[in-house]
């Protein structure tokens, strides 16, 4: 793998740039791997570069239909942060901000982690006590986060329009959380796996699957049969349909969260803002735009484009935060499609199928699990055994009733 | 904006609905195990392709109707009342044709 | 004088020379005339570089006439409000308008940021991914986010108003060019009800600014004959200087009027939603560049961009042009600019020969050709000096050894027409590359749309008005099938385009692709050689397209390039996806007028405007502004709010709670379906009862309580909570329609038809025995937990003998619009027994001190109705209710659950806070958290309520409670503070 650094640009410069070698392979698949991983999202990229270099397992293929990164890792408005309400949220998303704050020098890949701080706001006296009640869990759990008072918050937003329809109370801030680049996290790991001998299989879209009895031993592929001593699935938003293949029914709904641009402005929002009540959050990319979204949208889709409500909602709600955007222009929209679960907690580890494993369920925020979705996931399928972290976020839980409903206890979708 | 032709009131945008997710979902007695109810409870079908699901005319008639949708185009294939039985639609419908079928059943004839 | 400015030529154009308009740029007075643009404006002045390119700040100038524009966008101020970004091709010139270049320091002609273009060495395609990483990426990212970001932000008094408008027609018809306007009038004959709109000013697209010929007369005389037939036709309606944008679903457009000028009805920059039965897109095309060394440079144009400035403004992009093309639409740019007398020093074809019209053209006007060559390099800086044209082997992709330059101040660009799809591919069509039009085509789409003209690659005028009209009339034929396929038959014309895109190159120097983002071929190579070769990887790498501009003049082609290096063809490569929007659109054009209290209209409480009278201090509950307390003269909210408890306990308080729901629930069936959903047994109560309920969801979780009241056997009155009023009557409805259709029942919502008042307080059964009405009111009468209805004081009343303070307390319901005067009533009369009135928040504090329960902030979705100690009640309830057997699984049942409790501070003065949490300190975790706490003026210190672990067994345990840091302990007991025995609200 060529080494990225300064020095190694300069070098570059010097050579007009003929000497970088691929960032990865497109290799032919083998006949058979020890680990195919269908779907080369991040989660995916991640699990195959952490079973990899952690664990030793390099006979790994990532199979995907399109190209890489090209789901919800390329779509998502790449807000990472680990302000999670109960205990077993709070310490994996936890590992994943550690393992992003690592991330850029252990890929030897900027992508460019920006710890700006994420403010939640309150709009009314009650929000605000649930808004404390969510900052203390989040103090218990031995994570940052501060409440603020309005005057603190102007004076950090000054754009804020303090006396919209719903005036801002309050709120806390993770300083943190913040944002990163979605492409170089996918690409990062990618090149990373490709380099520890991983095989990265763009356009291969999974057919069906092959089965010993009961036990997954393969798949079928448009680019023919692989034979597989484990398989998982990180198919975001297609998760039933691969699951169904196997006879095997998810609590998970595939919905269209859209997300928008702005054209690039120069610099005047400098935190990530996030609105409960008005549904919509907020950042300033480095290029200058800003990038919002909200709810999703209210029906089940597979089509990766938004509707004209939840379009109307977002804008609404970002202007009536920050009327001074008013004469700016929207540049793009687009939409991701996302696996939605009962309790907004996602679907991790193995099946009732034997030999088949999922990483499901994140519903509008997997990109922030990214780094620790990939390594808990290579944990469980090279040792067979659910990583700690991930323990209670079995398929189990929909059976005896334990849900980790984050939704529920902070009052906001993640 | 989909444009959802209710069986009472006509065609209207989506703003005036509320999607009530995968329709002829049986509710099972109290006494089924505990995998059987989280069945009922939570797993779906999600289909990728025609999914029979139900809608509410919330800001009109406020009834409750069937609608056949490819979740995919979005095209809405089949529109039919509550209690009745899921119209048979082959994946490949040409529904651009015909406005939405209308589904008669015995609750009543539709216009 | 009939010229403004230097470039303006003698005549000829479509402006109005007699009138003036007086504009600054860069603090250069400037003036143009009316009709121009503020691109041919600054054109006609001789402004060559009006902007810096976003990455090198390298000068740039005008390159296009329309919405592909990628240099000048420029901040604009009129009338005192400035915005960033607007592009000078497509805005009018107004007068008094102040126009400045951004991104650009201390001026656009002397820019220090072009150091950047010093370094282009260490700055090629995803520098930033290789480097930035030590210590980490936040070190750097200030200064590089300052360098970004094209504008800023608006400035200045924004007196915009925005309005969203509506429009449902048969037929929409998008553009009117020749093909529009022929879908459009054919339509119309056909008698549909059509909708035709227009980017521009003008109907009639290119053919208004170009020299042809349209069904035998001059395209001006086509184009007024056609306009006029539509301006009479009843049923169609046109909108010009309207940009459609957006492509939805079920054929719902979206188009920005982009229009200055205020409406009739004050509003600007109309948000137009469009929904259309069938959509004809007529759309055009947009010319693609050539891809050679420096061909960034300001005096570089598309060619027929050129034409329109000269045949639409009558200014001539310079004084000696070279034409440079692939294809044989350029040469009308020749033609015409030789014909207005301005010099063509060449024309460099990449083919050996053009068309025999043209070629006659040629020779009539004996311009000169290099053919089978190509433009490979420029010079100049601010203004274009010379380009160098270079003989193309046979293959394309060699040069050959004879490289000469030719001095020009302007230099035309084609590699030909590109088909505008990106409103057919928004809809969901697709799209596909064509080698043999060396263009981008619509392919096929599921939704009710043709596509004509242009659009569809059918250049020829002949071709334009056939499919255009063929179109029109199978719109509006009602429910014609619509081919799933974009027409191909009307194609003819192909401009004889040779697909060679860019010069081979010769040198180091850059070619640029993208002009706006500034990538070059050399960003591409690298993308391909790191294997960045899917197209969406190639975009995100190098960020071709990503621009404002959205890559209108650079993807097709990144696409030859990347074909070129990768050795694959085009049509193999895929393209990108279009996205909404067409063009950015104006945020506050989206929100139209939703802003403020219309966002969401706050709502208000029957007896509102007493309360406003009164010093209510209104707050935002669930949408509802009501009184959180009424201050008396200098009083603080704290001291109103234990001044209105005091009140309650000692004398008498009046509430207003109409938002509270109110749900009748009539039939036979009535009781045996509120039996279902109530976790309460129902079918016991007997009329003139009221009951405590509990509802769940069918996962067991607590969604509402509230009482409900049996009025007779087929009838009962379901209250709920205010903030769920809607939410629960939707639930009703649908277990009735969707799971028992078969019981037989009406549900009806009540909640707006009645006002509640409630009066609370030991008082309160004196006032209302004073008052007139049927209903008796004495202990024995009116026991608690009954309902009455008669009437009161001239009023119909249904009055419920409910408590949520502990006190003796009557929720009295009248006709919503009595509520003012009942309440004013009530006031008056029980003016000598203390009644005061009372808001939110001490009615809170009254339940807190009861230990009553608030749904939403003492439970939370997670809350089942055994936390709250209600499983005795569960145990003896019988039959089926919703949420029932999610209460038999394991995880509900375990005793290690979070459980409703009280709290009080150990230390006397102490302050219990809602949102803290109760903690065990090794290992430090959470067990529970404070809900709701207050400080209770009738017992004098701070009191809480919370969901605590194992809580019901743990009562009086001290326990540790953490808040932001700090910690005190707690004593855990009985969530009832006051009155335990409930002797004074049953008494």
């Amino acid at each position: 793998m060529h080494h990225y650094s300064f020095f190694s640009l300069l070098s570059g410069a010097l050579g007009r740039h003929r000497r970088w070698s691929q960032a990865w392979r497109s290799p032919t698949p083998r006949k058979a791997y020890d680990v195919v991983i269908v779907g080369a999202g991040g989660h995916g990229l991640a699990t195959a570069y952490y079973l990899a270099k952690k664990h030793g397992i390099r006979n790994v293929a990532v199979l995907e239909k399109g190209w890489l990164g090209g789901g919800n890792t390329g779509r998502n408005t790449q807000v990472t942060r680990s302000n999670y309400f109960w205990p077993e949220s709070a310490a994996f998303y936890e590992h994943s901000l550690q393992l992003y704050e690592g991330l850029s020098r252990d890929l030897n890949f900027n992508v460019m982690l920006s710890q700006r701080g994420i403010l939640t706001l309150a709009h009314s006296h009650h929000e605000l006590e649930s808004l404390r009640r969510w900052a203390n869990a989040i103090q218990v759990n031995d994570i940052d986060s501060e409440l603020m008072t309005p005057e603190e918050i102007k004076k950090l937003v000054p754009l804020m329009n303090m006396e919209a329809r719903f005036a801002v109370h309050g709120g806390f801030i993770q300083r943190r959380g913040g944002i990163s680049r979605h492409d170089a996290v996918a690409w990062g790991y990618a090149r990373g796996a490709n380099a520890l001998g991983v095989d990265i299989i763009q356009q291969c879209e999974v057919t069906g699957f092959c089965r010993q009895g009961e036990r997954v031993v393969g798949v079928e592929t448009s680019q023919g049969t692989i034979a597989a001593g484990s398989v998982v699935l990180s198919v975001a938003g297609h998760s039933t349909v691969l699951a169904g293949k196997l006879g095997l029914r998810l609590p998970i709904s595939s919905m269209a969260l859209q997300a928008m641009v702005s054209e690039p402005i120069k610099p005047c929002l400098d935190t990530v803002v996030l609105s409960p009540t008005v549904h919509m959050y907020v950042s300033q990319s480095d290029r200058g735009e800003l990038v919002f979204g909200g709810g999703a949208d209210i029906y089940t889709s597979y089509a990766q484009r938004g509707g004209l409500p939840a379009f109307y909602q977002n804008v609404t709600a970002l202007l009536e935060l920050f009327p001074a955007f008013r004469q700016l222009r929207l540049m793009r929209q687009w939409a991701g499609i996302v696996d939605i679960t009962p309790d907004t907690t996602p679907i991790m580890g193995g099946t009732p199928v034997p030999g088949l494993y999922v990483n499901c369920g994140w519903g509008t925020g997997g990109y922030k699990a990214i780094p620790a979705g990939g390594d808990t996931m290579a944990h469980t399928v090279a040792t067979g055994k659910a990583h700690p972290l991930i323990a209670k976020f079995g398929l189990e839980r929909f059976t005896s009733g334990a849900l980790i409903d984050e939704g529920a206890a902070a009052g906001v979708a993640h | 904006m989909l444009q959802i032709s209710c069986p009472y009131c006509g065609v209207r945008d989506e703003e005036e609905f509320r999607f009530g997710g995968e329709s002829h979902v049986t509710r099972p007695a109290l006494d089924v195990d505990d995998r059987v109810w989280a069945d009922y409870l939570f797993n779906r079908i999600n289909p990728k392709g025609i999914a029979y699901e139900r809608w509410l005319h919330s800001y009109g008639c406020g009834r409750w109707f069937n609608v056949a949708r490819d979740t995919v185009t979005h095209e809405i294939l089949a529109v039919y009342l509550m209690g009745a039985a899921k119209p048979q639609l082959s994946e490949v419908t040409p529904a651009r044709e015909a406005q939405p079928k209308r589904v008669r059943t015995s609750e009543g004839s539709l216009s | 004088m009939s010229r403004s400015g230097a470039h303006r030529v003698e005549k000829g154009g479509q402006l109005d020379r007699a009138r003036k308009v007086s504009f600054t740029f860069n603090g250069r007075a400037l003036v143009g005339h009316v009709g121009d643009t503020l691109a041919s404006a600054l054109l006609a002045n001789g402004i060559s570089v009006v902007s810096r390119s976003f990455k090198y700040h390298r000068p740039r100038g005008i390159f296009s006439a329309g919405v592909e524009e990628p240099n000048a966008l420029l901040r604009v101020e009129i009338d005192g409000l400035a915005v960033p970004l607007v592009r000078a091709t497509l805005q009018p010139l107004v007068e008094g308008m102040v126009v400045t270049s951004e991104n650009c320091f201390p001026s656009v002609d002397f820019d220090l940021g072009r150091i950047f273009d010093r370094v282009h060495g260490l700055l090629p395609a995803g520098f930033y991914n290789k480097t930035f990483k030590w210590p980490n990426w936040h070190t750097y990212e200030d200064a590089v986010r300052r360098m970004a970001g094209l504008g800023t932000l608006p400035t200045g008094d924004d007196k915009t108003s925005f309005f969203r408008h509506h429009l449902r027609c048969d037929v929409l018809v998008v553009g009117a060019g020749i093909a529009g306007l022929a879908a459009a009038l054919e339509a119309s004959r056909a008698g549909a009800q059509v909708a035709l709109i227009e980017q521009d000013g003008e109907l009639g697209g290119r053919a208004l600014h170009e020299r042809v010929q349209v069904e035998g007369r001059t395209a001006k005389s086509w184009i007024d004959a056609a306009v006029s037939e539509l301006a009479r036709a009843p049923r169609v309606r046109i909108l010009k200087r309207t940009l459609v944008a957006g492509y939805y679903d079920h054929n719902v457009l979206t188009a920005l009027d982009l229009s200055d000028k205020e409406h009739p009805d004050g509003s600007v920059q109309r948000f137009w939603i469009i929904r259309a039965r069938e959509v004809v897109l007529a759309t055009g095309a947009i010319e693609q560049p050539l891809v050679f060394a420096h061909n960034d440079r300001p005096g570089i144009m598309l060619a027929g961009a050129m034409r329109t400035y000269l045949n639409r403004y009558g200014v001539a992009a310079g004084r000696r042009a070279v034409i440079a093309t692939n294809n044989d639409d350029a040469y009308r740019t020749a033609f015409d600019l030789h014909d207005a007398g301005i010099e063509v020093a060449a024309v460099v074809d990449a083919r050996t020969n053009a068309a025999r019209n043209i070629e006659e053209g040629i020779q009539q006007r004996g311009i000169k050709v290099l053919r089978s060559s190509m433009v490979v390099d420029t010079r100049g800086s601010t203004t274009l000096k010379a380009v160098a044209v270079d003989e193309l082997a046979n293959d394309g992709r060699s040069l050959g050894a004879n490289r000469v330059w030719i001095p020009c101040d302007a230099l035309a660009v084609s590699s030909g027409w590109n088909p505008t799809v990106h409103l057919y591919s928004q809809a969901g069509g697709k799209v596909r590359y064509d080698s043999s039009l060396a263009c981008i085509l619509p392919d096929n789409c599921r939704q009710r749309v043709r596509i004509v003209g242009a659009a569809n690659a059918e250049f020829a005028v002949s071709s334009a008005i056939a499919s255009g009209t063929h179109a029109g009339r199978e719109a509006a034929a009602e429910s014609r099938p619509v081919p799933r396929d974009a027409g191909r038959e009307h194609r003819s014309e192909t401009n004889g385009i040779r697909a060679v895109r860019r010069a081979p190159q010769a040198s180091a120097a850059r070619q640029w692709v993208d002009l706006l983002h500034d990538v070059t071929t050399s960003d591409i190579e690298l993308a391909v050689r790191e294997n960045f070769v899917a197209v969406e990887h190639l975009k995100r790498y190098t960020t071709n397209g990503m621009a404002v501009d959205q890559g209108k003049t650079s993807n097709l082609n990144a696409l030859a390039v990347l074909s070129d290096l990768t050795g694959r063809g085009i049509e193999t490569l895929g393209t990108t996806t279009y996205r909404p929007q067409f063009m950015p659109v104006t945020f506050g054009a989206i929100a139209g007028g939703a802003t403020g209290d219309l966002y969401v209209p706050p709502r208000h409480m029957p007896a509102h405007r007493w309360h406003v009278r009164h010093g209510a201090q209104l707050d935002d509950y669930g949408g509802w502004k009501r009184p959180a307390c009424y201050l008396r003269g200098a009083e603080t909210r704290e001291a109103a709010i234990n001044r209105e408890v005091q009140a309650v306990r000692t004398a008498l308080g009046l509430f207003e709670g109409s938002p509270l729901g109110k749900i009748e629930v009539r039939g036979p069936d009535a009781a045996r379906f509120l039996h279902r959903i109530y976790m309460n047994n129902v079918t016991s109560l007997q009329p003139g009862k009221v009951r405590y309920g509990l509802m769940l969801n069918e996962n067991g979780i607590v969604i509402d309580d509230g009482v409900f009241a049996c009025l007779s056997p087929e009838h009962y009155l379901v209250s709920t909570t205010g903030a769920n009023a809607e939410r629960i009557a939707g639930w009703l409805e649908e277990w009735h329609q969707c799971e028992w259709p078969d019981l037989d029942l009406v549900l009806m919502p009540v909640t707006t038809q009645w006002a509640v008042l409630t009066l609370a307080g030991a008082a309160a059964r004196t006032l209302l025995q004073q008052l007139p009405g049927d209903i008796d009111f004495s202990a024995a009468a009116f026991p608690h937990m009954n309902y009455r209805e008669g009437q009161l004081a001239g009023r119909r009343a249904r009055v419920q003998r409910v408590s949520f303070t502990g006190e003796l307390s009557y929720e009295i319901s009248v006709p919503a619009n009595e509520a003012e005067a009942f309440w004013d009533e009530l006031m008056q009369r029980g003016a000598q027994l203390g009644i005061a009135p009372i808001g939110l928040e001490a009615w809170l504090v009254l339940r807190l001190e009861k230990g009553f329960l608030h749904v939403g902030s003492d439970t939370d979705g997670t809350t089942n109705p055994l936390d709250l100690g209600f499983g005795a009640m569960v145990q003896k309830k019988a039959g089926d209710f919703v949420g029932r057997r999610s209460l038999l699984r394991t995880a509900d049942q375990e005793t290690s659950r979070r459980q409703f409790v009280g709290l009080e501070p150990v230390e006397a003065g102490a302050s219990l806070v809602a949102g803290a949490h109760v903690i065990s300190t090794s290992p430090k975790r959470s067990q529970g958290f404070v809900t709701s706490a207050a400080f209770s003026p009738t017992l004098g210190r701070s009191i809480g309520l919370g969901l605590l672990e194992r809580g019901h067994a743990r009562i009086d345990e001290i326990v540790t409670v953490f808040d932001e840091g700090r910690t005190l302990q707690a004593r855990v007991v009985k969530p009832a503070f006051f009155d335990p025995a409930g002797e004074r609200m049953n008494g």
